[in-house]
C-alpha cells in the first residue's frame, strides 16, 4: 500500500554558528544564512525516504517559518527525495511556543490525508521534544514517539522506542504521528540531481488564514507558556582522583567516562 | 560581472565538505598507512554521484557544469588527497575519452557504471621513458583481420589495478604517416589475454589512490575498441590532459585549503612563551600568505574551468592555472609542516599527510616545467613542445 507522509521539518541554527537571544522577547535570533534543517530532521526525512522507498507513495515536507524554513530546511529535504513542501509562513506565529507550533501544525496537516506523520524527536535549538506529542494530541491521532526504527505493515506502524537500558516494540493503527531519535539512521547526502531538481518541486505557501489558525492561540501572547528570562550554563570544572589500589583503576574510569556520557 | 559560482554548486560544495568531514576524515590516516585503495569510500562516493557529475544524464549523470567537479575535488582534497585524485582521474581520464570520442556503444558499455562509481577507467598514456613527451610513445597496436594486437608497456596508470578498475584506454602507435608516428587510442578491457596489471608502486604522497604499471603482451582486442577515429590519438590525448590540468589545480587547491585551516586550528590551540603561536607575526605571516596565494589560486582554477565551460580557448589560463595552485599547494604544505613544528613531521596531524601528497601535484598532468614551457609558447616564443 503505498504511503502518504508528511514529515514535519524546522530550521535551526547551524550547529556550529553561535547563538543568540533576543533580549526584547527571548526569541532565538535567526540569522537566515547560518540556518540548516534541524538534524534530527534530517534523521526523520530518511526515515520518510525508506519507507517511501518500500512502500511507494510520497512524502510531503511541513515546515513552519519565516523564508529560511523553506530555503534551508525544507529545501534540503527536497534535495534529499522528499517531493513537496507545504510552507507555512506568518508573522502571527513569531515567538510560538512548542504546543502552539503543534496546534499550527496541526492546522497544516488536517489538510492533507496523511498515513503516517514523521517528526525528528527534538530540535537542536529548543530540545523540548514536546512537538510530536503535542502533534499527535491535537490531531487525536495515535503517537509512538522516540523511535529508533519504523516500520509499516498493512494498516499498521510498529516502532522500537528507545529506552533507557534497550527498547520496548509499540504498535498502533494509522494515521500516526511517529517521533524519530536521532541516530535511528544515517541521513543521505543530497546528489547535485537532487539539489538542482529540489528547486523545481512544488511549494505550497500557506499563511494562518489560510489553514484557519486562530491567532489568539499562537505567537508570543498566544502561547501558553512564556520564556522570562535566561542565563548562560556557567562551565564547571571537577577534578576526580583515581586511586589503583585494587588494580582496577582502568575499569573505575571507564566507569565513570561511561557515567558521564562521555563514552 | 560575477565572482559568484551557480547557487547549486555551493549547495553542493558544503554537501561534499560534510561527506569529506564524516566519512574521508576519520579513515584518511588508515587508508595512507597502509597504502591502501579506500573501496568502501569510493563506493559511497559513486552513491553520492560524485563520478557521474558532469556525465550526460543519458548515461546516469548529472550534467553538470566542469566547475562543479572542481568544487568537488577541491573538497575531497581539503581533506584527503587519495581519494581527490580517483575522482579526478576516474572521471577525466576513465569516463572523458569514452565521453568525447567514443562510439555509441562504447558509452553505453562504459558510462553509465562509471558513471555510478560502480566501474573505474584508467587513461594509459603515460610510459617509462615518456611523460609529457608524446613523441617518445613505443606501445604499438598492429592490426590483424578484425583485431588490434598491442605490445607494449605503461606506467604511473592511476586507477588501474582497484578492485573496480575494469578498462583501460591505451595510446598505442597504429602506424606512421608523413609527420611521424600515428597514434590511436584502444580500449582493453580487465582480463584480456595478454593485457597484466603490474604491482603498485610505492609512492612518497597519495598513497591510498592505485597507481600501476601496465604489460601488453600480443594482447588481441576487436577493431572496434578503437576509441575516436584512427590517428587521432595525438590530438584527443592533448584534450584530455587540458581538462585535467584544471582538476589537479583544483584539488591543488583543496590541499593548500587543507594545510591552511589545519594550520589555523593549531596556531589558535598551540601555545608556546605564555602565548598561543597564532598571536606571533612571524607565524601570523605565513598564514596571511597562504591565505592570499590560496585565494589567488582558487580564483584562476575556476576562471580557467569557467573559459572551459564558455567554449573559450582555455590552454595558457589552464596551465598558469595549474603551474601556480601546485606550487602555492607545495609551499602551503611546506609552511603548514613548518607552523605544526615537530607535530608536522609525524603523522599524528594531516599536514604530514598533506606535505607528501603535494609534491607530485608540481609534477603529474605536465611538471612545472612543461607548464612553464606551455606558457612560454603561448607568448610566442619559440619552443620545443610539439603541438601545443
Amino acid at each position: 500500500m503505498p504511503l502518504n507522509i508528511a514529515v514535519c521539518v524546522k530550521r535551526v541554527p547551524d550547529t556550529a554558528a553561535d547563538k543568540n537571544l533576543d533580549p526584547t522577547d527571548f526569541t532565538l535570533r535567526r540569522e537566515p544564512d547560518e540556518s540548516i534543517l534541524n538534524p534530527v530532521d534530517e534523521v526523520a526525512v530518511e526515515e520518510a525516504l525508506r519507507l517511501k522507498e518500500a512502500h511507494g507513495g510520497e512524502v510531503t515536507v511541513v515546515t513552519v517559518g519565516p523564508e529560511a524554513a523553506l530555503t534551508k530546511a525544507a529545501r534540503r529535504a527536497l534535495s534529499m527525495g522528499c517531493d513537496k513542501v507545504v510552507h507555512l509562513s506568518d508573522p502571527v506565529l513569531h515567538g510560538s511556543d512548542a504546543q502552539a507550533i503543534a496546534y499550527a501544525l496541526a492546522c497544516v496537516l488536517r489538510r492533507g490525508s496523511y498515513d503516517l506523520i514523521v517528526c525528528g524527536s527534538e530540535s537542536t535549538d529548543a530540545r523540548t521534544s514536546l512537538v510530536p506529542p503535542a502533534l499527535a494530541e491535537y490531531l487525536n491521532l495515535p503517537g509512538l514517539f522516540h523511535a529508533r526504527t519504523v516500520e509499516v505493515e498493512g494498516d499498521r506502524v510498529r516502532v522500537q522506542r528507545e529506552a533507557d537500558q534497550g527498547y520496548d516494540v509499540i504498535e498502533g493503527p494509522l494515521p500516526a504521528v511517529v517521533g524519530i531519535n536521532w541516530g535511528a539512521n544515517e541521513p543521505r547526502y543530497p546528489s547535485f540531481k537532487g539539489i538542482q531538481g529540489a528547486k523545481n518541486k512544488p511549494v505550497e505557501s500557506l499563511t494562518a488564514a489560510d489553514v484557519g489558525i486562530e491567532s489568539t492561540r499562537v505567537g508570543l501572547a498566544g502561547s501558553q507558556s512564556q520564556v522570562l528570562g535566561f542565563a548562560a550554563r556557567s562551565a564547571e570544572r571537577r577534578r576526580i582522583l583515581v586511586d589503583n589500589k585494587d588494580g582496577n583503576a582502568h575499569v573505575k574510569l571507564a566507569d565513570f567516562l561511561q557515567e558521564a556520557k562521555l563514552i | 560581472m560575477d565572482f559568484d559560482l551557480p547557487p547549486e554548486t555551493e549547495e553542493f560544495r558544503r554537501v561534499v565538505r560534510s561527506f569529506a568531514e564524516e566519512v574521508v576524515r576519520p579513515v584518511a590516516e588508515h587508508y595512507d598507512a597502509r597504502s591502501e585503495f579506500p573501496l568502501e569510500v569510493v563506493r559511497q562516493m559513486g552513491e553520492l554521484g560524485l563520478f557521474g557529475l558532469v556525465l550526460p544524464e543519458r548515461y546516469g549523470g548529472a550534467d553538470a557544469e566542469f566547475i562543479t567537479l572542481c568544487v568537488a575535488i577541491e573538497e575531497l582534497a581539503r581533506v584527503d588527497s587519495s581519494v581527490a585524485i580517483t575522482l579526478s582521474a576516474g572521471v577525466g581520464l576513465g569516463a572523458m575519452p569514452f565521453l568525447l570520442f567514443g562510439s555509441e556503444d562504447q558509452k553505453e558499455t562504459w558510462l553509465p557504471p562509471m558513471a555510478a562509481g560502480e566501474v573505474l577507467g584508467a587513461f594509459g598514456l603515460t610510459e617509462a621513458s615518456g611523460g609529457s613527451d608524446l613523441s617518445a610513445l613505443r606501445t604499438v597496436a598492429t592490426r590483424d583481420g578484425e583485431e588490434w594486437v598491442i605490445d607494449g608497456s605503461k606506467a604511473f596508470i592511476t586507477n588501474a589495478g582497484t578492485p573496480l578498475s575494469k578498462v583501460v584506454t591505451v595510446a598505442a602507435i597504429t602506424g606512421r604517416s608523413e609527420g611521424g608516428k600515428e597514434m590511436s587510442s584502444i580500449a582493453v578491457a580487465h582480463g584480456t589475454p595478454g593485457f597484466c596489471v603490474g604491482r603498485e608502486y610505492r609512492k612518497l604522497g597519495w598513497r591510498a589512490s592505485d597507481t600501476r604499471e601496465l604489460v601488453f603482451e600480443g594482447c588481441r582486442v576487436p577493431v572496434t575498441n578503437l576509441v575516436g577515429e584512427q590517428g587521432s590519438g595525438y590530438r584527443n590525448f592533448l584534450t584530455i590532459l587540458d581538462g585535467g590540468r584544471i582538476a589537479i589545480g583544483a584539488l591543488a587547491v583543496g590541499l593548500a585549503q587543507g594545510c591552511l585551516d589545519e594550520s589555523l586550528r593549531y596556531a589558535r590551540q598551540r601555545m608556546a612563551f605564555g602565548r598561543e603561536i597564532g598571536a606571533y607575526q612571524a607565524v601570523q605571516f605565513k598564514l596571511a600568505d597562504m591565505a592570499t596565494k590560496i585565494a589567488a589560486a582558487r580564483d584562476q582554477i575556476y576562471k580557467a574551468a569557467w573559459l572551459r565551460q564558455q567554449g573559450r580557448r582555455y590552454k595558457a589560463v589552464a596551465s598558469m592555472a595549474k603551474l601556480f595552485a601546485s606550487e602555492v599547494a607545495m609551499e602551503c604544505a611546506r609552511e603548514a609542516v613548518q607552523i605544526h613544528g615537530g607535530y608536522g613531521y609525524i603523522e599524528e596531524f594531516p599536514v604530514a599527510r598533506h606535505f607528501r601528497d603535494a609534491k607530485i601535484l608540481e609534477i603529474g598532468e605536465g611538471t612545472s616545467e612543461v607548464q612553464r614551457m606551455l606558457i612560454a609558447r603561448e607568448l610566442g616564443l619559440p619552443g620545443a613542445v610539439p603541438g601545443s
